[in-house]
């Protein structure tokens, strides 16, 4: 009983911990002449277990946000700590180590590598890190495609994949460094609805296991998938709210029709 | 990333474009494979001239005496009669490193043998002379220092005269020849020696003991030339050097006085013979190093298209936690392989080639060690000068940008 008590308590304490915390981020771009403000003072915190959407219009400054926080850029002012680490003063290299360790990218155009197989493709972050064996590599790979339920898939090429399958796989591949968050940039931008439903399943899957997420979307139908929304508009927040109670993409696919393709009967 | 990894990474990549690859390659191929055939036919025309050379004899020097000049009208060279037996006695007893010696004197002499008649030079040396050339006797003997001092009148005789004066393949020993109306007595046949470097027919030579050409013939007390053997190639300058130092002596020069006897060796005579064939194999080596510089200039240019049309690549692999430095290995290994590859493959088509040239053109040919490595080393230093620009530039690019490069 005691013991019990103890193991939430931890629990709970690691649900709170902020593992995203920003505070008053700003970047400005330097486009010739004129300075271009992206960012005008974010601050935020993003907790462990977090499923988050990004929400606002193209030029509200939610890619340079998803930019920043994936570590593919440094802000010009303020302060960003990922996992309890600074990161507004590091350097390009540690930058590439802490991508490598802490971060997954899923992108809209998947960008997967192409003729490279599904598992090559997955096995690509664990090629960065001089810690891992070939065999820990490949056994890493393997599990992360079985979770989006491609195990079958692993020798394919991305061109033999449909859309939805290619963004599994970038999926595995963001799962498969044990990242502590995975930024997905309009990761159901190029799919379609059913697709979309499949893609966002998984995501809720695998936020049901405790990885933290966080979608860029400027689709309120895919957002209403998340926890919580934070909305940008000309370099600020301008709203964030939480959702009482997410739909359910599993559910929803499975109560869609199923389409008969009569050119295969 | 790791050395494997990266090799796994490059091999990847470069079977993703095979025909691209190999068409790089084949710029490296080419120029690795002609640096080897001309470097090859350089060598062996230089040896071949080298073997030449050293039918001259082992460790050859030939001491001359200075031009006479009489009343400063200069006479050509070798016509001082200054220099005697006495100098080369001086030399036997006073020049450890030298193994033979022989006085020389050359004249020229009609000789007769029946209805048959033939005009060669005659030379008169010491038995050791033989030594000194490496000439063989084939039939019959050598003459000794008894026949010398005692002026007999014996002489020993090359094919080529043998076939003038009695036709092919007779053995003349112990028959009689007059040369010069006086008539010597064959004793020996000289074993064929073939031409020298210079064209000159070496069987063409009638060798009589020293004082029987130089009193008998030649009525005169000087000798004209000395040929000397040194006891081994190292020792060709010591034995030079030994000489100098005696004739000079002997002729009451100081040490900072013009000698007046030139002496040269075997090593200088080479050195005249094979500059030429040295030259061309620069000339050729240097026409098919620029055929490897070209293929280098290839690798850059696409290994450039490459960068470029990989931007979305590279921009995916620094996604997920590439440093610039993993990004510029891998496309530096890439353009390694191309070249070393390339380097492998040219250096065996180098050797093939270089093979037929011997056989169908029958040119002498001689594939070196040094010429393979040299090839080995060009060929990977092209690789690195030359993808080392478009792999920094890989390196250099920016995560965001290369993400959204179309």
């Amino acid at each position: 009983m005691h013991r019990k008590c103890k193991e939430v308590a931890g629990e709970e304490d690691k649900m709170s911990k902020a593992i995203i915390s920003v505070i008053d981020l700003v970047k400005i771009y330097q486009m010739g002449e004129v300075e271009v403000h992206a960012l005008r003072g974010i601050s935020a915190d993003i907790m462990n277990g977090d499923f988050l959407a990004i929400m606002g219009k193209s030029g509200s400054g939610k890619s340079t946000f998803m930019n920043m926080i994936g570590c593919l850029d440094v802000p010009t002012r303020g302060q960003y700590l990922l996992d309890e680490v600074d990161v507004s003063s590091l350097s390009k290299d540690q930058l590439a180590n802490l991508r490598n360790n802490k971060i997954g990218f899923v992108f809209q155009s998947f960008n997967l590598l192409s003729r490279t197989t599904a598992l090559e493709n997955v096995e690509l972050p664990l090629m960065y890190n001089r810690k891992i064996s070939s065999k820990e590599m490949r056994d890493r790979s393997l599990n992360a495609l079985d979770a989006v339920g491609l195990a079958d898939r692993a020798h394919h090429f991305p061109n033999q994949l449909s859309g939805g399958e290619q963004q599994r796989v970038a999926i595995a591949r963001s799962l498969v460094n044990d990242p502590v968050v995975i930024l997905a940039d309009e990761p159901t931008g190029n799919l379609d609805t059913r697709t979309s439903l499949e893609v966002m399943g998984i995501f809720q899957k695998l936020n049901q296991k405790g990885i933290t997420i966080v979608i860029v979307t400027h689709d309120a139908d895919v957002a209403a998938f998340t926890k919580r929304h934070i909305t940008f508009r000309d370099g600020r927040i301008i709203r964030a709210i939480e959702v009482n109670k997410p739909r359910n993409a599993m559910e929803e696919l499975a109560a869609m029709p199923v389409m008969v393709e009569e050119d295969d009967a | 990333m790791k050395i494997k990894n990266l090799l796994i990474a490059a091999i990847r990549s470069l079977k993703k474009n095979k025909m691209r690859t190999f068409l790089t390659m084949l710029g490296i191929i080419i120029g690795v494979a002609s640096v080897i055939a001309m470097l090859a036919i350089g060598q062996g025309s230089k040896q071949s001239i080298q073997a030449q050379i050293s039918t001259l004899g082992t460790n050859i020097l030939i001491i001359y005496p200075q031009a006479s000049s009489s009343g400063g009208v200069r006479m050509e060279a070798g016509s001082s009669q200054k220099m005697t037996l006495e100098d080369v006695n001086a030399i036997t007893e006073r020049c450890p490193s030298v193994e033979y010696i022989t006085p020389q004197v050359r004249s020229s002499g009609q000789l007769v043998n029946g209805n048959m008649n033939w005009r060669t030079s005659v030379y008169g040396v010491y038995p050791d002379y033989f030594e000194i050339r490496n000439l063989k006797i084939m039939s019959g003997n050598l003459f000794t220092m008894t026949d010398d001092r005692s002026s007999t009148k014996v002489c020993i005789i090359g094919q080529t005269v043998i076939t003038n004066l009695f036709g092919d393949y007779a053995d003349p020993v112990g028959n009689y020849i007059r040369i010069n109306k006086i008539p010597f007595k064959i004793i020996g046949t000289i074993e064929k020696k073939g031409q020298n470097a210079f064209g000159q027919d070496q069987d063409d030579v009638v060798i009589a003991p020293f004082s029987t050409v130089q009193k008998r013939m030649m009525a005169i007390t000087h000798i004209q030339s000395m040929l000397v053997s040194a006891r081994s190639e190292a020792l060709i300058p010591a034995a030079s050097q030994e000489i100098t130092d005696v004739l000079k002596a002997k002729h009451n020069l100081g040490p900072s006085e013009e000698p007046d006897f030139t002496i040269r060796t075997q090593t200088d005579i080479a050195e005249a013979a094979t500059a030429t064939s040295g030259i061309l194999t620069v000339l050729l080596a240097t026409i098919a190093s620029i055929s490897l510089l070209v293929g280098g200039i290839g690798i850059m240019n696409i290994m450039l298209v490459s960068v470029t049309e990989r931007t979305r690549e590279i921009g995916i692999r620094m996604s997920v936690g590439a440093r610039g430095r993993d990004v510029l290995l891998q496309f530096l290994i890439e353009a390694l392989m191309i070249s070393l590859l390339g380097g492998f493959i040219g250096i065996s088509l180098g050797v093939i080639v270089s093979q037929l040239i011997a056989n169908i053109l029958s040119w002498p040919v001689n594939i070196t060690v040094q010429s393979i490595l040299m090839s080995f080393v060009f060929a990977s230093a092209i690789g690195i000068f030359f993808g080392w620009y478009p792999a920094r530039k890989a390196a250099r690019l920016n995560p965001i940008d290369a993400l959204r490069y179309e």
